[in-house]
């Protein structure tokens, strides 16, 4: 989208990588494993989204409609993109997704169910996906976020993100994986 | 209603142009495009998008060129000329599908004193 687009320095890692079993704060086994591709696993996903809290959307996605929900994921699922889904036995309760932009570097974004939230899911999803990302050879990852939203900003910063853009409305934020080259 | 309609201050794509621009004609009793650019390899390519979208939907409407920061000249202008409204494409969206809105659109909406509108 914008190939003059900074990143830090730093590299930031190494992340855990997938996949990863753990119990969450309220007790539940949660497994968070690479999307197989599966008509399951992909009606699973359709099935978060339909659920999804509209007051949770973040610009504009997830959309609200099944069939828009459906087109979206079709864009976001495709072969070139890297996703991760948190699964509650077979309740999809989280997902977490790459998706190339045309620069070498990859936009990110992670979505919890209602009931899924605060318990410790959302860090892992981020984070195992960065370690996933880095496993394939991404360098760097981007992300905007609503300024306004602490909590997530807050996750961002705790696995290596940092502002790099502030001048609009939403914060723009990267991360570096490893060195370029 | 005199409607001031502005492209190219976002990177806006030729569809969401073409889009805003039928949008803003079906309310707009003069229509007005105010074309933004940084440059002028850039300008002839918006003014070419502007000319065949009003020559395809038959729409009748003065163009003119703007320079400087396009955010504050379209809210200038809107002030200065007494358009009723400023119609501007609404937000690119991100590869992920996110919505986002870029400085000129936010410098409009925060500052404009007319009625704004973001066409999707």
């Amino acid at each position: 989208m914008n190939s003059e687009r900074r990143y830090p320095e730093t590299v930031s890692g190494p992340f855990e990588e997938p996949p990863i079993q753990f119990n969450d704060r309220d007790g539940r086994d949660i497994e968070i494993r690479p999307y197989d591709s599966s008509e399951p696993e992909y009606e699973a996903l359709v099935e978060m989204y339909v659920e999804f809290d509209p007051a949770d959307r973040a610009q504009g996605i997830p959309p609200g409609r099944e069939s828009r929900v459906r087109t979206w994921l079709d864009g976001i699922l495709a072969d070139d993109c890297y996703n991760l889904i948190a699964w509650d036995g077979d309740t999809a309760a989280g997902h977490s997704t790459l998706v190339p932009d045309g620069d070498d570097d990859y936009e990110l974004a992670i979505f919890v169910l209602q009931d899924y939230q605060e318990a410790g899911i959302g860090t892992h999803l981020i984070e195992s996906l960065l370690g996933y990302g880095y496993s394939e050879g991404i360098n760097c990852v981007w992300l905007t976020v609503e300024r306004w939203n602490h909590a997530a900003v807050s996750l961002y910063e705790k696995v290596g993100f940092e502002t790099t853009g502030a001048e609009s409305f939403e914060l723009e934020m990267a991360i570096r994986l490893a060195e370029d080259g | 209603m005199n409607v001031l309609v502005g492209v190219g201050g976002s990177n806006d794509s030729p569809a969401a142009i073409e889009r805003t621009i039928r949008r803003a004609a079906r309310i707009a009793d003069e229509l007005t495009v105010a074309i933004c650019t940084p440059d002028a390899a850039t300008d002839e390519s918006l003014a070419a998008t502007v000319t065949t979208t009003l020559e395809e939907h038959d729409i009748t409407a003065a163009t003119r060129h703007v320079s400087g920061q396009p955010g504050s000249e379209l809210v200038d202008i809107a002030e200065s000329e007494g358009f009723d409204e400023i119609v501007l494409a609404g937000g690119r969206t991100s590869p992920m599908g996110k919505i986002t809105i870029d400085k000129t659109v936010e410098f409009v909406v925060l500052n404009a004193h007319t009625t704004v509108t973001l066409v999707r």
